[in-house]
């Protein structure tokens, strides 16, 4: 079965390159929004800050990467792969719904780390952005975020009966949790209102645990998110392996 | 011993009201190509979507390989093939990617290359999916039924879609799958191609099996009589034909005579009366019954494609 998850990984990354639109906005969008408000604000300290914006944002960026392909890709995916009875040709076979789950998570996932990969280079390329914090915890902060977006995405995606039912379910989900949660813009911008709402996604969890990292605070100082995100985790795994729909 | 590998009894299925399958019963033996038709909505689709591990049934009892297939379906999937009525796969998936991927889900696999070459899609290999014809679709769910070196397939309506051509060429693998051992369960729409093809035949009506038996059989019990049809010159009754011992029925129609026989004697009668007459035939056509009039003795509906 092994064999199975990377077979279905690999031909799920084939079919993503062979996406224009998916490829646009999961790869090219964040960064596009990122060289956009880098050039507008640089990189240069904040006043009484070692950091400037770029090294404040990069993880919302990456952040708008991983809910771009966790929830929108995954999400249209599997509804259309749903809808269309694909799901169903894949049932006539011995393979098993948490081996598709897997294999197109490792898909998607290969696809967020190319997403991250482009906005960290253009990042150290071309507005000297600096790293302030421990890489192990980095690497930690940003595995737990993505589990807990992908679980996010899980649950529409085992569940969504049709491609554009899949659609409105991710956008409602995703266009919010962009705005609010500091992928789009900076939390501080936000109504005090706005600020709790936005604490309902996992999105603002990951952003900011990232952040702080990046910056350089302790992954353990941030209980609270690591809840967050591993709560997610949790019930988006309880909801697809319970309830997936294959037809 | 058994040398069943499907047993199916009393199963039923219904989607809310609507009772898809009714309490049907009946075995495959090990090797036989096995037959279902009937009706569209008659529940040929609910029927081996319960064998093949596809669908959990209301009640009854279904055995596939000694094996259940709600509880071990996984155990099952390896040792059959579906090749589903409907189905797609990704649009932008080659059809080598394709054979590729599926061949990873099982332990033992035919070789993928063969299947293609034998389906006649070796040089479709590189295309996309979406960019096939229906009938090579069709040719492509039937190579993937076989990519896992099933003892049992099932094939919903193995050749609808298909030119006369490539139906001919289906029956030919279907045969040699059989040589080759494996059990085949297929419904079909086509009459002619149940009667070449299969052993024996299952025949249902709204969720009903309603007869089951080899196609000669089953055209000896249900076909009704053989039918003679001539024309003659200059207007002539057919009634004059009914004192023939054998013949069953005579009727006009148009510048013809219908001559329904139960015997092949009354052919030979009528033949010498035909003679005796001295009137010139036009036309002079035998029809022996056909899986089709069955059909429609049973079903009392006329097959369409
Ligand atoms: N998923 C479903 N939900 C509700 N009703 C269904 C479903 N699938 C089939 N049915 C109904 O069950 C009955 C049997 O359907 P089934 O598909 O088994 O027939 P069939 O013999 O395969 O017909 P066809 O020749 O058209 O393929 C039909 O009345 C159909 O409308
Ligand atoms: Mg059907």
């Amino acid at each position: 079965m092994k064999n199975a998850i990377a077979a279905i990984a690999k031909s799920e990354f084939i079919l993503f390159i062979r996406e224009p639109s998916a490829f646009f906005f999961t790869l090219m969008f964040p960064l596009l929004m990122m060289l956009l408000f880098s050039s507008i604000w640089g990189n240069d300290p904040f006043p009484e800050m070692d950091f400037g914006y770029v090294d404040f944002s990069v993880s919302a960026f990456m952040g708008m990467v991983m809910a771009t392909a966790f929830l929108m890709s995954l999400t249209a995916n599997m509804a259309a792969y749903r809808e269309k009875g694909i799901l169903k040709r894949f049932r006539a076979t011995p393979v098993s719904p948490s081996a598709i789950l897997t294999g197109q998570l490792l898909a998607v996932f290969a696809i967020t780390l190319a997403g991250v990969f482009l906005l960290l280079v253009a990042g150290f390329v071309f507005f000297n952005l600096r790293f302030y914090g421990n890489i192990f915890e980095y690497i930690f902060a940003f595995l737990l975020s993505a589990a807990s977006i992908a679980a996010l995405g899980f649950i529409p995606a085992s569940l969504a009966p049709t491609a554009r039912s899949g659609a409105v379910i991710a956008n409602i989900l995703y266009f919010p949790m962009l705005f609010l949660s500091g992928a789009a813009l900076p939390r501080s911008m936000l109504p005090d209102f706005m600020q709790k709402v936005s604490l309902l996604f996992p999105l603002t969890h990951a952003i900011k645990l990232m952040q702080e990292v990046w910056l350089g605070g302790s992954l353990w100082e941030h209980p609270d998110h690591i809840a967050v995100l591993s709560g997610f985790i949790l019930a988006g795994l309880f909801v697809s392996v319970k309830y997936f729909k294959w037809e | 011993m058994n040398s069943n590998v499907v047993t199916v009894i009393d199963l039923m299925k219904h989607y809310g009201e609507v009772k898809a399958v009714d309490g049907i019963t009946f075995s495959v033996k090990k090797g036989e190509i096995f037959g279902i038709v009937g009706p569209n909505g008659a529940g040929k689709t609910t029927t081996i979507e319960c064998l093949a591990g596809m669908r959990k049934y209301d009640s009854g009892s279904v055995n596939v390989l000694d094996l259940n297939p709600v509880t071990d379906s996984k155990l099952l999937k390896e040792r059959i093939g579906l090749q589903q009525q409907e189905s797609e796969i990704p649009d932008r998936l080659k059809i080598s990617e394709a054979m590729l991927l599926f061949s990873s889900f099982y332990h033992k696999v035919l070789d993928w290359t063969d299947l293609l070459k034998q389906l006649n899609l070796w040089e479709k290999r590189d295309a996309y999916f979406s960019s096939l014809s229906g009938g090579q679709k069709k040719r492509l769910f039937i190579a993937m039924a076989l990519i896992g070196d099933p003892e049992v397939v099932f094939l919903d309506e193995l050749t609808s879609g298909l030119d006369p051509q490539a139906r001919r060429s289906i029956w030919e693998l279907v045969k040699n799958l059989q040589e080759q051992g494996r059990t085949i369960v297929l419904s079909t729409h086509y009459m002619d191609e149940a009667e070449k093809l299969c052993d024996r035949i299952a025949i249902i009506d709204s969720g009903k099996l309603v007869a089951l038996d080899s196609p000669s059989n089953l055209i000896s019990m249900y076909g009704g009589f053989t039918r003679v049809s001539f024309s003659v010159k200059g207007k002539f009754p057919a009634d004059f034909f009914a004192r023939i011992p054998g013949v069953e029925s005579t009727k006009d129609a148009d510048d013809k005579c219908i001559i329904e026989v139960s015997k092949k004697s009354a052919i030979v009668e009528i033949v010498k009366a035909l003679d005796g007459l001295n009137q010139g035939l036009d036309s002079f056509q035998i029809q022996a019954a056909t899986l089709e009039d069955v059909f429609l003795n049973i079903t009392g509906i006329e097959v369409r494609d």
